[in-house]
Formats: C-alpha cells, structure tokens, sequence
C-alpha cells in the first residue's frame, strides 16, 4: 500500500507542536487523541445517562404494582435507554479507542481524515442532545422500543418521533464518516512492513467492522426516512391499510440491527485479543484464524437477521432457513474463545485489572453465546421470544461482552494514554463489585424470561416478584460501581503512579513498543521500524 | 406473596411445561440445547479454570511460546458443525410440525389484538366477545401484594375443549401484538393487515394464562390472556349459553334505555374500555390522548360527531372502531356515560338503536 506517500506527506509544520490552549481546542481539533478522548468522555456521558434510565426501570420493577412512573413513562424509559446505549455509550467508545489507538497501533501520525474526524465527533452532541430533548416534549419521547417497530413507531407515535428520527441520521452520517476514516487510515496510513497480517488484531476488527457499518447505516437512514414519510406525507411502506407492509419494517430494521450487533462485538474481540497474550505471555493462538473467524462472523451476520423475527408468520422455509444460518455463527464465535482460552494455557498469567475484565468477558461472552444459540433454535425461539431471557441474553453479550472489553481496554492503555498507571488496589475493587452485581442484576432474568415474563411491561404478575427485586438490587449495586469507575477514571487522568513506556512486562505493538508514556501529541511523523 | 393455588411457583428456573404434545416437543428441545451448552460451558471453563489456577506467574510458570496448531484448529471447527447438526435435525422437525395449524384443525378461534385488549371470535359458532383485564388487578396497582393472579386476569376467559386440535387465526386492528400462552406454548404475533394462525391441543383440563409479549403502546403489560380447557360437554354448554346471552343482548337493543340504566352500565364499560387512554377520570394524556371533560365533540348538543368517532374510530390514530369491539348497549351506554359523566352534563341519552343505524 501507499504507505511512503504518507510518510512522506507528514505534518512537517505540526512538528512538536502541542495542543491549543483552552476550550477551543477541544472544538477545532484534528488530533486523533483529542478526538479519542472527546469520544470516550461522550460514551462515559451516555453510559451514567442511560444507565440512570435503567436505574428507573429497575426501581419500577423492584416489587408489583406501579409505584414510581406511570407505563407511558415507563416505556420511554426502556426505548431511550437501549438507544442512548447503543448509540450513545457502546458504538461512540469504539470509536474513540480506534481513534486513540488505530494511528499508533499501525504507525501513522494521525488518522487519515482528520477533519472529518472533527466533524464525525462533533455531530454526535448535537445527535444526542435532540435525542434527549424529547424527553420534555408534550406527548413525551419515543415509547416505542429502541427497535421502534412500525405502526406503533408511526401512526400511534408521538410527535417527538420526527426529532428521533433525525437524531438517527444524525449518528447514521457521524458513523459512516467514522468509518471511512478508519477504513481509509488503515488501508493506506501503516507503517512500512506492516503488512495486513502483521496487523493487531483490534485493527483487524475494526476494518471490518468499519465496512459492515458503511453497509448497515444507510438501510438504518432508509427505515427512519421511510417512516417519516409515513407519517407525513401519506406514503404506506409499512401500513397495511395502504398497501404497506409492518412486516417489512422488520425486515428492513434487522438487516440493519443484526449486522449492528457485531458492530458492537467485533472491535471487543480485537481488545481482548490484545489482553489476553499480554498477561498471559506468550502470543495469540490462531493469529490468521481469528482474523477469518472475525470476517465469517461479519459475513454471516447479513444472512441471519430474520431470526429476530421467528414469531411473525415468516413461511417455514424462511425459518429453517434463518434457523440454519444462525446457529452457524456459534462456529467462528467457538473458535475465538477456544483460540482465547488456548492462549492462556501453558501461560505465565498474572492478573491486574484488565486482564480480569478481560476473563470476566470471555466467560459471561460466552454465557451470552450460549443463550444466543438457544434462541436461534426457531421452535423453541417461539417460547423465549419477547421475554426476560433475551432481555438477559443480550445484556450478557452487550454489559458483560462489549462494556467489560471497554472498561478492559481502559485500564490497559490509559497508562500509555496518560502516562499513569491506575490504582490497582480500586481496579480489582471495581472488577469483583461490578462483576457480582451484573450476574445478580441479569443472571435471574434467565429464569423469570423462561418462566413467563415478557419484556417491556412497566409491572408483572406476583410470581415473578422475588427473582425482579433481587435484578434490582443487582442494577443498583452495578450501576454505583460505574460511578465509582469514573472516581478512578478521574483519579487516573490526574496523577498516579508513572507508568513505564512497556507499561505492561507482556505487552507488544507499536504502541508499547515505539512510543513513550504518555505519547507525544503528534506522534509517529516518523514511521517506526517494524519487526 | 404467593398464593398456593397459583399453577406457577416463586423462583420458578425452567421453562413452563406445556399442556400440549408440540409444546413437550419445544420443552424437550430446549431441555437437549440447554445440556448441550452445559456440557460444552463445563469443557471451556474448566480448562480456563485449570490453566488460571496452574498457569500463572506466582507459581512460577514459564510461558510456552506455540501459537498455532492447524489439526487442533479444523478440530474445534468440524466437532461444533457437528453437533449443530445434531441440534438442526430434531429442530427442524419440530418446526415443521409447529407451522402446520390448518390439518384436521377442528375449531377455529380467531384472535384479535386491539390497544390493549383482545377480542375473541369462535368462526363457527357466532360468538364473539373482548376480554379486558379484570377490574381486580386494575383495582390494586398500587399495592397488588395478596391479589391473586394480579395482571393475569380477565373479563371474559376463553373456554376451550380438551383434546381437540385448535386453530387460532391471529390478526390486529392497530399496532402489532403477539398473543402468548406458555402453556399451551403458543406465541404469534397479531399484525395488523395480515392473518396469522398456530396450533394447540391441550391435553388437560385447567385454567392457562398469559400475556402479551409485543410491545404495543402504553399498556402493554396489562392485556392478559386467560383460556379455560374444559371437557367438551362443558364446553358445548358453555357455547350454547353465549349464544343464548348474545341472542337477549340483541333483543334489549331494541328496547328503549333509561338515563340512569345508560350511565351506570356506561362507568363499566368505559373504564374497561376507554380509561387506558382518556383516563378514569376523563382527563386524558396531554399531547398523547385527548380529555374526553370539556372535549367540544363531547359537548356538541348534536350527537352524530360523537357517535361516529366512537363507533368509527379516527383514521390515523390511535382511536379505534368500537363497532368492531362492543355491541350497540355498550356502545351506547358508554356515549352516555361520557356525556353525562366525567364532569360533563349535556343532558341526553344515545339509544342502542341509534347506534345500530349508525353502523
């Protein structure tokens, strides 16, 4: 690739230049590590917001009856907070670890489009803001799920749905420039000698989640457009009245949304694949097959997407079909973990704070996949649909699986980003108390899910009473630790103990390797040698 | 908390065994999956556990440096392949055999979702009727501690006859619903537009609840489903008792009505079927649902406004056709009632009759 002319092009007039004085230069920024830590700080932002909306859920399911919100509240409740989470807290922290990270992990002196970089950030407040907005409107935010199924989503939504709507595209353009950043970075900013199967494998993971990003958005632009214009200027895409199809909105939606849940997925694996080796010192098992694993995951994950849809009166050979493709994932999602566990064994393990998020994530992922193949049996599919088991199942795959790979991936290179290590002593805290809360808040809704709870109900029949208040007590508890998380975030970013530029004794990549702790602001104008 | 009597128990682990032979099947699937993962969770774990314990810089252990091994590779894929195979091939009999509702179904009971209740129609026996949730659990949603059934009961249960195959036709006239009962392990959703069917035969006698599990609207959480199985000649008494109920409805329809026989039939009727929106009280949603006190169609000294949003609905919104719902008393005490309750005083009675030449 064109890696010389990069080099070449480096910012010669940047050199040793620092960063801007004051609060501009966090708005006009071009620095790939500004523009990362503008994104991490936006995700923590969105986490403590959604997470205080689960916080509400959790305190209205603590015991029957409807004690705190009313049901229409209660159900904006649910739809924004699976939508800030999923777009406001899980995606943006990918994206600010692959700013962070990607440039210095291949070499590069930045990203390749830093100005749209500046622009694919500074969309996103504006996105959210509007977003949130619609919680104080009359008639109240979307209510409707964070899937907003049509018609309820149109005809039978409220009037804030319009300011929803253009929040989706709001993220939809920031993610899709996002993207071609990372692909066009990647492509042509590495380093001479790092060659694509040199490359680490959060850089693999991120080129493709990147294209299946630039795949999926659009469709997402698609089915929010389509249902503006049903709702405002007659078309009936998805009413039946009109000729339209609901249905349809299904479909169209999880086309998106099941390519979306590996968006959120595959750059975790690139993290843990960097743990892993690390503490356990000794290299990655199966390097080359958990990079074709990663690519059949991603192709996969556009063939599947009906299985979200097995109770919508799809022909038996569509659910045979989707049944089929389905379960076919759990084998390049086996492989990874298999490849993870056979990286620790005959290791030299020791355990600090990312490594111990890192296992808690292969073990509770692995919770997660498993009921993931579960639910992709269509027959039985028909009983767990809808109910607290896929509320759990998706919770162990997104809390524990892409959350614990963030949280993991802070603590192992914000020593290298800040150039202090993190109390070690309040990490491990932060893991056991997180890690006990989030099995007591989700593993029961496993059992309420399969003994008849549905999902989405502001309040439930008596017998499912016990196992709700004790989620409860688990929500509480595991939403206080990510307060305590950002006690130790701060605490880091101010001081503490100076980190090596290894940081870690196990620790390989440019990043370790090439570069002091914390790094310069322009680092890498100079590409590195690489082995 | 819990009452003895209730069919489920507290700290309830497993899925609901079913009272239908395709629903043993599903149970006995889930059941085979579910060991499957246990087996293979205890493989993986255990190893992790035992190179965690073993493994590790404290004990003094030095790193090996292997980093690939192809045999072991195509292993790990080829034996999961494997036993997926041996998980796709009972499923897709069972699937097979769960999509085929239409032979030798031998009552048809057609469902529909509505916001947020449902209306039952037997096809071939004429009856039609909608079931609320019962006014006991609307009663006690501040503190339903003791109530039995709390958010699990009905109006009016569908009776059902043991031991006959049973076709529900599903469909929805607002927003898509999904009709479930664990028991009978049927779960389809209601799609407005589309019809779709699935199958049970209930092998027991007994009462069998559930709940809608498609996100609907606001009161999702409260249209719950409850089906009386029963032996067929109870059943057969059960029909002949609605039909000879719906036959008296019509002939009172005819009659002329009281005020006050309209407006205290109309309180029913309206809480049940008009107080999830407009409130008990009249007072509405701000912004979501209209106030039916002081709403100018309401006050209109002319009636026909009133009559036709009621028995219509409103094209576009969540206003729904309760001509399709409720029959002409109903319909007509409950104008009444909304005429001369809820803080409004317009003086008038609406006749069933006039309802019917409405239709």
């Amino acid at each position: 690739m064109s890696t010389e002319i990069a080099h070449e092009t480096a910012h010669d007039e940047h050199h040793d230049h620092g960063p801007a004085k004051g609060l501009m230069r966090w708005v006009t920024t071009t620095n790939h590590k500004d523009i990362g830590t503008l994104y991490l700080w936006l995700s923590f932002i969105m986490l403590l917001y959604g997470g205080a909306m689960a916080m509400v859920i959790r305190l209205e399911l603590f015991q029957p009856g409807l004690q705190w919100v009313e049901p229409h509240f209660f159900n904006q409740m649910t739809t924004m907070h699976g939508l800030v989470m999923v777009f406001g807290a899980i995606m943006p922290a990918f994206v600010g670890l692959a700013n962070w990270l990607l440039p210095m992990m291949i070499g590069a002196p930045d990203m390749a489009l830093p100005r749209m970089n500046n622009w694919s950030f500074w969309i996103l407040p504006f996105a959210f803001a509007m977003l949130a907005s619609t919680t104080f409107m009359e008639g109240g935010a979307p209510a409707f799920g964070w899937t907003f199924y049509a018609p309820l989503s149109t005809t039978f939504a409220p009037a804030s749905t319009d300011f929803f709507i253009f929040a989706v595209h709001l993220m939809g353009i920031s993610s899709v420039m996002g993207s071609i950043n990372i692909i066009a970075t990647i492509l042509n900013m590495r380093a001479p000698g790092m060659t694509l199967m040199k490359m680490p494998l959060f850089v693999w993971t991120w080129l493709i989640t990147a294209y299946l990003l630039i795949a999926v958005m659009p469709v997402l632009a698609g089915a929010v457009t389509m249902m503006l214009t049903d709702r405002h200027f007659g078309t009936s895409f998805f009413d039946a009245a009109g000729g339209g199809d609901p249905v349809m909105f299904q479909h169209i939606f999880w086309f998106f949304g099941h390519p979306e849940v590996y968006i959120m997925i595959l750059p975790a694996f690139g993290v843990i694949s960097a743990i892993i080796p690390t503490f356990a010192r000794k290299p990655l098992f199966g390097y080359s097959s958990m990079v074709y694993a990663s690519a059949s995951i991603a192709i996969l994950s556009f063939m599947v997407w009906a299985h979200h849809m097995f109770t919508t009166g799809m022909p038996v050979a569509g659910e045979l079909y989707f049944m089929y493709a389905t379960i076919l994932i759990s084998v390049p999602t086996g492989v990874k973990v298999f490849n993870w566990v056979t990286t620790m064994w005959k290791g030299s393990m020791t355990f600090e704070t990312p490594m111990l998020f890192a296992l808690g994530f292969i073990v509770m992922f692995t919770i997660g996949g498993f009921s993931g193949l579960m639910l992709g049996v269509a027959p039985v599919d028909t009983q767990y649909h809808d109910t607290y088991f896929v509320v759990a199942h998706f919770h162990y795959v997104l809390v524990t699986g892409a959350l614990y790979s963030i949280i993991a991936a802070f603590y192992y290179w914000v020593p290298k980003w800040t150039g202090h290590m993190y109390d070690e002593r309040l990490g491990k805290i932060h893991f056991w108390w997180s890690t006990i809360a989030v099995n007591v808040l989700f593993f029961p809704q496993h059992f309420v899910g399969l003994a008849g709870m549905p999902r989405r109900i502001p309040d439930y029949a008596l017998q499912f009473a016990e196992f709700n208040q004790i989620s409860s007590i688990g929500g509480f508890a595991f939403g206080l630790a990510q307060v305590f998380f950002l006690y130790i975030v701060i605490k880091t970013i101010r001081g503490g103990e100076k980190a090596t530029d290894r940081v870690w004794e196990g620790a390989t990549g440019l990043e370790f390797e090439q570069l002091p702790s914390p790094p310069p602001y322009h680092s890498f104008n100079e590409p590195p040698p690489v082995k | 908390m819990l009452s003895m009597a209730s069919a489920q128990a507290a700290y309830q682990l497993n899925m609901t065994e079913s009272v239908t032979p395709i629903g043993r099947q599903l149970y006995g699937l889930h059941m085979l999956v579910f060991g499957i993962c246990v087996v293979i969770g205890v493989g993986v774990f255990g190893v992790m556990a035992w190179s965690i314990f073993h493994h590790r810089k404290s004990k003094g252990a030095v790193p090996a440096d292997f980093h690939e091994s192809t045999k072991v590779e195509v292993a790990w894929t080829v034996v999961p392949l494997l036993i997926l195979i041996g998980i796709a091939i009972p499923a897709t009999g069972t699937l097979i055999e769960l999509e085929d509702a239409k032979t030798d179904a031998e009552i048809t009971l057609q469902v529909t979702g509505i916001q947020w209740k449902w209306k039952y129609t037997y096809v071939d026996e004429g009856i039609s009727f909608v079931s609320n949730l019962a006014q006991s659990s609307r009663d006690v949603m501040k503190d339903p501690t003791g109530n039995e059934n709390y958010l699990l009961e009905v109006d009016n249960p569908i009776v059902l006859p043991v031991n006959k195959k049973i076709r529900f036709l599903f469909h929805a006239d607002d927003v898509i619903h999904a009709w479930w009962v664990p028991e009978l392990a049927v779960k389809q959703d209601a799609i407005p537009g589309f019809i779709n069917d699935s199958w049970a035969i209930i092998e027991e006698p007994g009462v069998y609840r559930g709940q809608c599990a498609e996100l609907c609207g606001k009161d999702h959480g409260f249209m719950p489903i409850v089906v009386n199985a029963v032996s067929e000649a109870e059943y057969q008494e059960w029909v002949a008792g609605m039909q000879a109920e719906a036959a008296a409805a019509a002939s009172a329809a005819t009659q002329e009505w009281s005020m006050a026989d309209l407006v205290e039939r109309g309180e029913t009727v309206y809480q049940a079927n008009c107080s999830a929106c407009h409130g008990p009280t009249g007072a509405g949603i701000p912004g979501a649902f209209p106030a039916i006190t002081g709403s100018s169609i309401v006050l209109d000294a002319d009636p026909a406004a009133h009559i036709d949003i009621v028995v219509n609905g409103k094209a576009g919104t969540a206003m729904a056709a309760f001509k399709n719902q409720l029959n002409d008393i109903d319909i007509a005490a409950a104008l009444t009632y909304q005429r001369n309750g809820l803080g409004n005083s317009v003086g008038d009675t609406i006749q069933p009759s006039t309802i019917a030449a409405a239709r």
